[in-house]
């Protein structure tokens, strides 16, 4: 990178992984002091350390045994800076789902720990665990069945507060949910009326409200804008970015279209069968790409310009993704890479900066998990 | 409705011979669905025809009526509570809407054939895909079960599905999304038709099976002379594939343009609007131009222009006046083939 | 898990329209409409719905005040004038309106005065079985786990019960055969259809989003239950328990038939069919209006049955 500048607040300075400040709680209430401290702009707030998600495949039907294991999550890290936007895009069965359910302690881990804050996360109980419930909040990708259909939107938005009644006194609730529904851009008039009587656009935007409420730090977003009309993706992205310039917040944007993760994120992780393939900078990732399968998403993306698509080269992949149930040996991209060796099946790359980059001031040089890792341009950039 | 729209003096970007010789052609097709609440006017009056060998990309979002004309084209429509008041799906000529059942049902699969998004619930679970891809010749062409077999091994093989020989006695749940999808076109194709129409072929599929499935249907495409319907809301996909585009808006083509041409400079405020408001992956935009408001409800269209509540150039005459598709022209006059915008304003959108 | 989502087809889009009248005209036209609330306003417009609707009122009014449509007295046998007169149709709502039985009590009397019988067993079954098999139900379908093996199994025991063969031996063993024993009897067999019903409603409504939602807030396991999960899972059971509502009162009239359901003093219409049948050559009318009365009622909480699930049925929305 050349416009290294830490002071604009840009985190394209920042490592991907730095070194967890594991807080010991004594007990509850240390925990929840840790959890309700706040964070300087461009830390760590949300550190990821070898997250494991194994879901068992059992057999039988009276004795259940378990004969094998489908493996979602295999080994992540990555951390989350205050106030940025984090990126991660997979193809379908990647992962990346899983991951969100993770953060939001809506699945247990395997192994692998989530610092919030200095807390361990997948370890807390109770009342610290409540706290963290509060603070990272989740926005769902299908705003049809995100929403109780049987519940008014007041209800929906309110429900936060029932849960976590500090929040807000009973009386003020009302007037926040209306507050709420004008930040997103609704009527506050539309408090009584139910889920179904709005379009997808604005069933997204009650959703948002809903993750606003407590006030988060984080809200995780699993794919919030795929299920929407792309007229109204724009005003769902546009909105987004306001809500976090407004209230500080952090995002775990993850989405499988590749062209809006570059658009909202400061940095992207691009998954690949439970594992990291690549993580850096939104230009490092996208310009500068160097894990192959990277290169070949990003060239397979439909560009809306039939020139700039004569420009980039396309890699047309060939085969499936292979099942997390049995990955391949090595690495596991070798299966449908026109660069793999021997080396590839017997040898796991390690999420790292090339050797052949390193100490180099290239924007090439942001960790990727390939043993042949090089620079390739296929998104035809005007640069 | 009072005002038709005049697509047809707007020249075809390809003379495919006389008229009557194209290969399919809907004419002023409206279609309506008579619910609890009102009508819903899905589809109010459009003039689109393909030819042998050409892409036709419809291009909509959901509710543009894209899908529904589709249906009706095929047949499949369900009615009621869909109702067919006025128009004509001419297939060489022949209007299928004033056929019998039987001719209908001879035209059907055997020579328009339809692809759809979901390849997983359009295929039967129970039964093997090389049985179901077999069916088709059983059934239409009286062949054995051996040599339908061989036929459906045939098939796969054409869609580049590996080890077709051990796969045909496979079920649909045991292949990839991907795969399923090549069984699907492998089915489209069996009866070698004349028009696929391609309702979001590639639409559940990641990206990278998409490029893959988007190629196998150009290359089959070339190979067989067919015409291709391909109905998106992704401009993306559209860019790399078709010919030529319709944008539909409220059950109306507000544009049509050769592929380059549309992208390059949009005759229509809803379809510039559309391509400012993607994010691209090539560039790190700024904030996105985003259309204000929301998708037409279909039991109340707005007067005038469907489009004129969240048109950024909208006028008074926009309100009142329905526009008409009418040819797009340089701004020295000099004709723009097969270019035609539905906005009372087109020149100012197109050369402003 | 499905990345790209368009999955709806437009069709359904065309459907969404509708249901977002708010769209494009704005301004709060239209008011807040919940779904029970549009289930209430199809269900005003079917007039099926209407039809059984009255009938079950009146049927309800007469088995709450028999007094009110006769002054005869259904006990009452006057075996030396009325043994089984012919009915008088022109007679409206006087004693041999419907004739005379074998004993010579008022037929038309009977009839009205075992409409309570009837309506309260099958009202009770229904409120029975709802009540325990909806509860085993939720709870096998939510917690799932060996709490739903063993419900489960129960269930599929119980199942396996043919169910009037079943009534007749549990109330073959009760001497004082009143309405509460043949409720029980019926409710101890007749649950498992609610508890299926409820448990895979219930597993349905625990995977959606809106759940998943409520527990990332942190929500407890009592708010998602009777919030979320619940208001969700309701609709089947209501449709199956209204439509089985006709089938316990007929299965009640079998079993008097049978002379194991309700007997004397008690007034039931399978009593009186029973009775009626024996003199069925000469004097059909004995035997038919009480069968009548039967199938009128049970047809009329069929129909409600058929119009509820009409209009609870989602794919309508």
């Amino acid at each position: 990178m050349a416009e290294l500048d830490k002071n604009d607040g840009s985190m394209d300075a920042t490592p991907n992984v730095t070194e967890v400040v594991a807080v010991d709680a004594t007990d509850e209430t240390a925990a929840v002091a840790a959890i309700e401290a706040p964070v300087e702009r461009g830390e760590p707030i949300l550190q990821v350390r070898n997250l494991v998600k194994h879901f068992p495949l059992s057999q039988g039907i009276l004795f259940k045994r378990q004969v094998g294991a489908v493996k979602a999550v295999d080994g992540v890290s990555f951390d989350l800076y205050q106030g940025e936007t984090l990126g991660i895009v997979g193809e379908s069965g990647c992962g990346k789902s899983t991951v969100a359910k993770l953060l939001m302690t809506l699945e247990t881990a395997t192994a692998g720990e989530v610092f919030y804050k200095g807390q361990d996360i997948t370890k807390l109980s109770g009342r610290a665990l409540k706290a963290v419930r509060r603070n990272i909040q989740m926005v769902f990708q299908d705003p049809y069945t995100s929403l109780n259909p049987r519940m008014t939107v007041g209800d929906i938005i309110g429900e936060p507060f029932d849960i976590h009644p500090e929040v807000a006194p009973k009386g003020d609730r009302r007037a926040r949910v209306q507050e709420l529904l004008d930040v997103v851009g609704l009527n506050p008039e539309y408090i009584n009326r139910y889920p179904h009587q709005f379009s997808g656009g604005q069933r997204q935007r009650i959703g948002i409200a809903r993750g606003l409420a407590l006030n988060p730090e984080i809200i995780i977003c699993d794919e919030p804008v795929s299920a929407l009309d792309v007229s109204v993706q724009a005003q769902v992205i546009n909105l987004m970015e306001k809500l976090q310039d407004e209230f500080n917040l952090s995002y775990v944007f993850i989405a499988h279209d590749l062209s809006i993760v570059r658009h909202i994120s400061d940095r992207v992780g691009v998954m690949y069968l439970g594992k990291m393939a690549e993580i850096g900078t939104d230009t490092e990732i996208y310009d500068h790409p160097t894990h192959p399968y990277t290169q070949a998403l990003l060239s397979a993306v439909p560009v809306p310009d039939p020139e700039a698509r004569e420009r980039g080269e396309r890699i047309i992949l060939t085969g499936d993704v292979p099942s997390p149930a049995n990955p391949p040996s090595g690495c596991r991209f070798r299966t449908r890479c026109w660069k793999a060796q021997d080396k590839c099946s017997t040898e796991l790359p390690l999420l790292a900066v090339p050797e052949r980059f390193k100490g180099s001031e290239s924007a090439a040089a942001h960790e990727s998990a390939c043993h042949f890792a090089e620079e390739k341009d296929v998104v035809g950039a005007a640069s | 409705m009072t005002i038709m729209d005049k697509t047809a003096d707007i020249p075809a970007p390809r003379s495919g011979g006389p008229d009557d010789a194209r290969l399919l052609e809907v004419r002023d097709l409206h279609v309506e669905f008579h619910t609890r609440d009102g009508v819903a006017k899905a589809v109010n009056g459009v003039n689109y025809s393909v030819d042998p060998g050409e892409t036709l990309a419809v291009l909509g979002e959901s509710g543009s009526g894209k899908s529904v004309t589709a249906q009706a084209i095929m047949g499949i429509l369900d009615m009621p509570p869909g109702k067919i008041p006025q128009g004509q799906i001419l297939y060489r000529g022949q209007d299928m809407l004033t056929m019998s059942y039987e001719e209908r049902r001879k035209i059907r699969g055997q020579k328009i054939a339809m692809i759809f998004q979901d390849a997983l619930s359009s295929l039967n679970p129970v039964l093997s895909v090389g049985y179901q891809l077999g069916e088709m010749f059983r059934v239409h062409q009286g062949l054995s079960r051996k040599q339908a077999k061989a036929k459906a091994i045939e098939l796969m093989e054409r869609v580049k599905i590996p080890a077709a020989k051990q796969r045909v006695t496979d079920y649909p749940h045991q292949f990839s999304g991907g795969m399923r999808q090549r069984i699907m076109i492998a089915m489209a194709l069996a009866l070698e038709p004349d028009l696929i129409i391609a309702d979001e072929p590639t639409t559940a599929l990641d990206v990278t099976v998409q490029a893959q499935v988007m190629d196998l249907l150009k290359d089959l495409q070339t190979e067989f002379n067919m015409g291709l319907i391909l109905i998106t809301h992704d401009l993306g996909v559209v860019a790399d594939v078709a010919d030529k585009i319709a944008v539909m808006y409220a059950g109306r083509i507000v544009e049509t343009a050769p592929v380059h041409e549309l992208y390059k400079r949009p005759a229509h405020p809803y379809t510039r609007g559309l391509l400012d408001s993607i994010p691209r992956l090539d560039q790190k935009g700024q904030e996105l131009y985003a259309i204000k408001g929301l998708p037409p409800n279909l039991l109340k269209i707005p007067s005038g222009c469907a489009f004129n509540p969240r048109c950024p150039k909208a006028e008074d005459i926009c309100r009142t006046e329905i526009p008409a598709l009418v040819p797009v022209s340089e701004q020295d006059g000099s004709e723009l083939p097969g270019r035609g915008s539905a906005c009372h304003f087109w020149k100012e959108t197109i050369h402003g | 898990m499905p990345d790209a989502t368009k999955t709806q087809t437009e069709t359904e889009a065309v459907a969404d329209a509708t249901a977002a009248p708010s769209a494009a005209t704005g301004k709060t036209q239209d008011k807040p409409r919940s779904l029970w609330g549009d289930a209430w306003f199809d269900l005003r417009h079917r007039p099926m719905f209407w039809i059984s609707s009255i009938l079950l009122l009146i049927l309800l009014v007469i088995a709450a005040f028999p007094g009110l449509f006769t002054g005869a007295d259904p006990r009452d046998g006057d075996l030396t004038n009325h043994f089984l007169t012919k009915p008088e149709l022109g007679h409206f709502f006087q004693p041999d309106w419907f004739g005379y039985d074998g004993q010579g009590r008022s037929i038309y009397a009977r009839v009205i005065y075992g409409t309570r019988a009837s309506i309260l067993v099958g009202v009770g079954v229904t409120a029975a079985v709802t009540l325990v098999g909806g509860l085993l139900g939720m709870l096998a379908g939510y917690f799932g786990g060996w709490l739903d093996s063993i419900i489960s199994r129960v269930t599929d025991i119980f199942f396996g019960i043919p169910f009037l063969l079943g009534a007749m031996v549990v109330l073959n063993a009760f001497a004082d055969r009143k309405v509460y024993v043949v409720i029980l009897a019926l409710a101890f067999l007749g649950w498992t259809s609610i508890c299926r019903v409820m448990r895979s409603s219930v597993i349905t409504a625990k995977q959606a989003d809106y759940v998943t939602a409520a527990r990332a807030l942190g929500a407890g396991t009592s708010r998602i239950l009777f919030r979320h999960v619940l208001p969700n899972a309701l609709a089947p059971t209501i449709v199956v328990a209204t439509i089985a509502l006709g089938g316990y009162i007929s299965a009640e009239a079998t079993l008097s038939f049978l002379g194991l359901g309700l007997a004397d003093p008690t007034i039931s219409w399978g009593i009186d069919i029973a009775e009626g049948s024996q003199a069925i050559r000469d004097n059909p009318h004995a035997l038919l209006f009480p069968a009548g009365m039967l199938s009128l009622t049970v047809f009329a909480f069929i129909m409600l049955g058929d119009a509820v699930r009409d209009a609870l049925d989602p794919k309508l929305r």
